[in-house]
């Protein structure tokens, strides 16, 4: 049984890229097949964030309009064999791939794959509406902020609009000293406001940026938190109850003491 | 004013507040309805209702309002005469 996922958020800078990357590396990790599509035509960012910048032949688009077979415009991830990119334009723009083209591309892929993951532009625009097109499964990805809830809300009435009833949500870069002082919104706070079943959070954690700065997604990090949040999704994706887990409170004092070794 | 002075001394965290806050918007924002979709529920409206009364489309008046922290429809519609069933 093979799924198609959607990862999208409304709000852009929340973590959809992030969040794909890691999931795509997170399941073929643990042995799948996995292909990851990047929609965001113009604004490409997956294959950065993967490592694969320089490996890109053909895209998206090449594909859709029919002069490359979908195999030849595939990246091979340099660690996972079985982790596959299909990358996009970065100098076309959204309107060049339709609703249709995608829901025919993820038919032809789930042949293939356990798992395609699709990354949405942000927005609520036509992009928007070709991501989620050939999708099971929508992932929406939020943070605890006003404006990133807001839009989490917007994006699943959408969702809901196009008969998209399986939705799913990851909280991302929660600041757990922040929620312990009431400073920001916690898990069960979001669950109240959205009703959705939230499969994942994501602490905010310096990993992620340096993870990305090398193309190697955090998740599997053991000594990273978002990395071992990432784990724990891709467990919950793959049907396993896993508890949610408990941050680490580490105040200042306590990082400074550990890097001093005092 | 009372706003501003009731903040400095209220003790209340921010993150209640931004809960609290989305709770009030999304309200709102849930019900808000496009005009195409609110042209629809007229006419649809307007049929059922002229089974059993004729009514006047021209100044009958339908809108979604926020009362409080709910949303309702309010309609106005003047009612010209029944139509009698037997």
């Amino acid at each position: 049984m093979s799924e198609v996922i959607v990862v999208t958020s409304g709000k852009g800078g929340v973590g959809k890229s992030t969040t794909t990357a890691n999931l795509g590396v997170g399941l073929a990790m643990r042995g799948k097949k996995v292909v990851l599509i990047d929609t965001d035509t113009g604004l490409r960012n997956l294959d950065l964030l993967l490592g694969l910048e320089n490996r890109i032949m053909y895209d998206l688009i090449d594909v859709v309009e029919g002069r490359v077979e979908i195999k030849k415009a595939l990246v091979r991830h340099k660690k996972y064999e079985n982790l596959q990119l299909l990358p996009t334009s970065q100098v076309k723009d959204k309107s060049a791939v339709n609703p249709a083209d995608l829901m025919a591309l993820c038919d032809e892929l789930r042949k293939e794959y356990d798992f395609v993951i699709i990354d949405c532009p942000a927005g609520i625009e036509q992009g928007f509406q070709t991501a989620i097109a050939g999708a099971d499964t929508a992932i929406v990805v939020t943070m605890p902020e006003v404006s990133a809830v807001r839009d989490a809300d917007k994006i699943i009435g959408e969702l809901g609009r196009s008969e998209k009833d399986n939705i799913k949500l990851i909280i991302n870069r929660i600041r757990p000293a922040m929620v312990d002082s009431g400073e920001m919104m916690d898990m069960d706070d979001i669950n109240d406001i959205l009703a959705i079943k939230c499969i994942g959070q994501v602490p905010d954690d310096i990993k992620v940026v340096t993870s990305a700065n090398r193309g190697e997604p955090v998740v599997g990090e053991s000594d990273s938190q978002a990395g071992k949040a990432y784990e724990n999704i891709v467990g919950r994706l793959l049907g396993e109850d896993i508890p949610f887990m408990e941050f680490e409170k580490e105040g200042f004092f306590k990082r400074l003491k550990k890097a001093f070794k005092f | 004013m009372l706003d501003s002075i009731k903040r400095i001394f209220s003790s209340e965290k921010s993150g209640k507040v931004a809960k609290r806050r989305l709770q009030m918007v999304l309200i709102q924002d849930r019900a808000s309805v496009s005009p195409e979709v609110m042209g629809m529920i007229r006419d649809d409206i307007i049929q059922v209702l002229s089974k059993y009364m004729i009514i006047d489309k021209t100044d009958m008046e339908i809108s979604l309002e926020n009362v409080d922290d709910s949303v309702a429809l309010v309609a106005n519609i003047p009612v010209q005469n029944m139509r009698h069933h037997r």
